[in-house]
């Protein structure tokens, strides 16, 4: 099994440098909002921000940090579209504390745990939107399990390509 | 108590981080869905984000438009050709509805019916989405600096695409009719029922509001009402694909957009709408015989004071338009010259080019009453989402009011 338990000594913590750590995000929104212009169905299956907030927050292993970078990255998305300002930040400083936190305790280094951690955070992700979206804002969306499965794999497997050329920016902290 | 905090410093920073975002949201959900308020917020993100996407655009059109006007011509004789057979067929067609637009715009007379033009369009290029399915919108690459505001609606050739929802000084946020939020005034092109258009989460379109005892046929186009104040009366929303037993007596009826909304690049934006009384045009009767007989080398030459030769675009009509294809995107064309809608009102603003320009050289010899004097478009800045060749009725043209101007891109 690619998860395997380590102690807080055994843990790498990274840092990035200002530019990757303004720029990759900003590249990941543009594309998602860019793509779908010739590739209609990339916004319904595919969420680049989210994988860059999981990146950067299993990275840095600070749950403070993950958090804002959650937030920060969230808003952005939100702000793109025409929804209230929020549903995306709070799913995203969920995702963004709760990955963090997981980077804190378990190897997140290979590709096994990667994309099965990705796996999960999406689906925490749409669990934490859909219930903000329905509850707070009353927009009407169905869940569909059979969607959300594809969707989730489809994340996990662009995670786990994403994360290994991040990795070339990351700096040991 | 400072313990507690420090022990749980990080879950204490994650609830009020959460706790911010969701006082926002509650603000912007207590001042109603309008967006005006987080105008300000919003600017910055669009103002990061689109720089970008129009760089890219402009990369692409530009090595798109290299490629395939000046390399990659194949097939381009052959196309030709079946293009001129297509403008043959398509002239004697147009003199069947010329019949008809004349009678049609003698009984509206009679009747003193208002038609509707649209009398000034902006086209403007698609540059990117929201970038998530919850939020069905597009950006286009226009705003206010172009004389665009909040609630205009959105055209291509093919039919409605959706309104203006934020405008920025050189962006603008397009809301699509498939996006839950949208609503559109709509009328059943036969049955003349009419109901109201809503997107659903999903991304369908579904036409509210008809009662379940109502026939409605499967295939029916749709079109709109123009009860919704935005978009002028009858233009093509879609077709009827599905018809089923809704909620509350109201039937369920699923339509398929006349626009692929998953593919648009260039929309036109209805900046300036009219309304006037119907005129009974002095219209020559053109008859389908004539634009044959024109077509055989052997029938002799007709004399110069023939105005009614096939080649004669009768007084406000107008040929069909000349491109199917756009035209390179980014220029703005502002036309005024109405385009007659399939419904009767009118269109404007679009690829109803010059006669001159639009039609193929007659094979006689034969003085062309309309090319010694054509009403001046220049075609280059002819809007590229146009009304296409099979979509609308022949053009109205008035030389004396057309117009079409370039303004920077």
């Amino acid at each position: 099994m690619p998860i395997t338990y380590t102690s807080g000594e055994q843990v790498e913590v990274y840092r990035f440098s200002l530019p990757v750590t303004v720029g990759v995000p900003l590249l990941a929104l543009f594309l998602q909002a860019f793509l779908p212009r010739r590739f209609p169905g990339f916004a319904v299956y595919l969420d680049l921000p989210l994988l860059v907030t999981i990146y950067f927050a299993m990275a840095r292993r600070n749950p403070i940090s993950g958090l804002f970078t959650g937030a920060v990255i969230g808003l952005l998305q939100d702000m793109l579209g025409h929804n209230p300002i929020g549903i995306y930040g709070i799913a995203k400083t969920m995702v963004g504390y709760l990955a963090s936190s997981l980077g804190v305790k378990l190897d997140v280094e290979n590709a096994g745990a990667r994309f099965l951690l990705t796996l999960g955070f999406y689906f925490i992700h749409s669990a934490v939107w859909f219930t903000v979206a329905r509850g707070m804002v009353s927009l009407t969306q169905n869940w569909s399990w059979s969607r959300g499965l594809l969707a989730g794999l489809a994340n996990a497997f662009l995670g786990v390509i994403l994360y290994f050329f991040l990795d070339k920016f990351k700096q040991r902290a | 108590m400072e313990s507690v905090l420090g022990r749980y410093r990080n879950l204490v920073i994650l609830v009020g981080v959460l706790f911010l975002q969701m006082l926002g949201l509650a603000v912007q959900v207590k001042r109603s869905n309008d967006t005006e308020h987080t105008r300000l917020i919003r600017v910055w993100a669009v103002d990061v984000i689109t720089p970008f996407e129009r760089v890219l655009i402009w990369a692409q059109n530009g090595t798109g438009n290299l490629w395939h006007s000046y390399l990659y011509l194949r097939g381009v004789r052959a196309e030709n050709r079946q293009l001129k057979d297509q403008i043959e067929q398509l002239r004697l067609e147009q003199v069947r509805l010329n019949e008809d637009a004349v009678q049609a715009h003698r009984l509206q007379a009679l009747l003193a019916f208002k038609e509707q033009y649209i009398s000034r369009t902006v086209a403007a290029q698609v540059i990117g989405s929201s970038g998530s399915d919850s939020s069905r919108m597009l950006y286009i690459d226009k705003g206010e600096d172009q004389g665009l505001k909040r609630d205009m609606a959105v055209i291509t050739a093919d039919g409605i695409v959706g309104k203006v929802l934020q405008v920025f000084p050189s962006v603008s946020q397009v809301l699509l009719i498939n996006d839950q939020s949208s609503g559109v005034g709509t009328i059943l092109e036969k049955s003349r029922l009419q109901g109201f258009l809503k997107g659903t989460a999903t991304g369908e379109v579904v036409l509210e509001g008809v009662m379940s005892d109502e026939q409605v046929a499967t295939g029916e186009r749709v079109l709109t009402s123009g009860g919704d104040q935005i978009f002028p009366k009858g233009l093509p929303v879609g077709t009827v694909t599905n018809v089923g037993t809704g909620k509350d007596l109201f039937l369920n009826i699923q339509i398929k957009p006349a626009v692929n909304l998953g593919k648009l690049e260039e929309v036109l934006v209805v900046v300036e709408r009219q309304e006037r009384q119907a005129q009974t045009a002095d219209v020559g009767r053109v008859r389908a015989a004539d634009i044959l007989a024109q077509r055989l080398p052997s029938v002799p030459d007709k004399p110069a004071s023939v105005t009614n030769s096939p080649t004669t675009v009768p007084a406000g009509t107008a040929p069909k338009a000349a491109s199917p294809k756009p035209a390179p995107a980014g220029g703005e064309a502002v036309a005024k010259q109405p385009v007659k809608s399939p419904s009767g009102s009118v269109v404007a603003g679009s690829k109803a080019a010059s006669p001159a320009a639009t039609q193929p050289k007659p094979s006689t010899a034969e003085p062309d009453p309309v090319k010694a004097d054509p009403p001046k478009v220049d075609p280059a800045n002819v809007g590229p989402a146009n009304v296409g060749p099979a979509k609308v009725n022949p053009a109205k043209v008035d030389p004396a009011t057309t117009e079409s101007q370039d303004s920077p891109h």
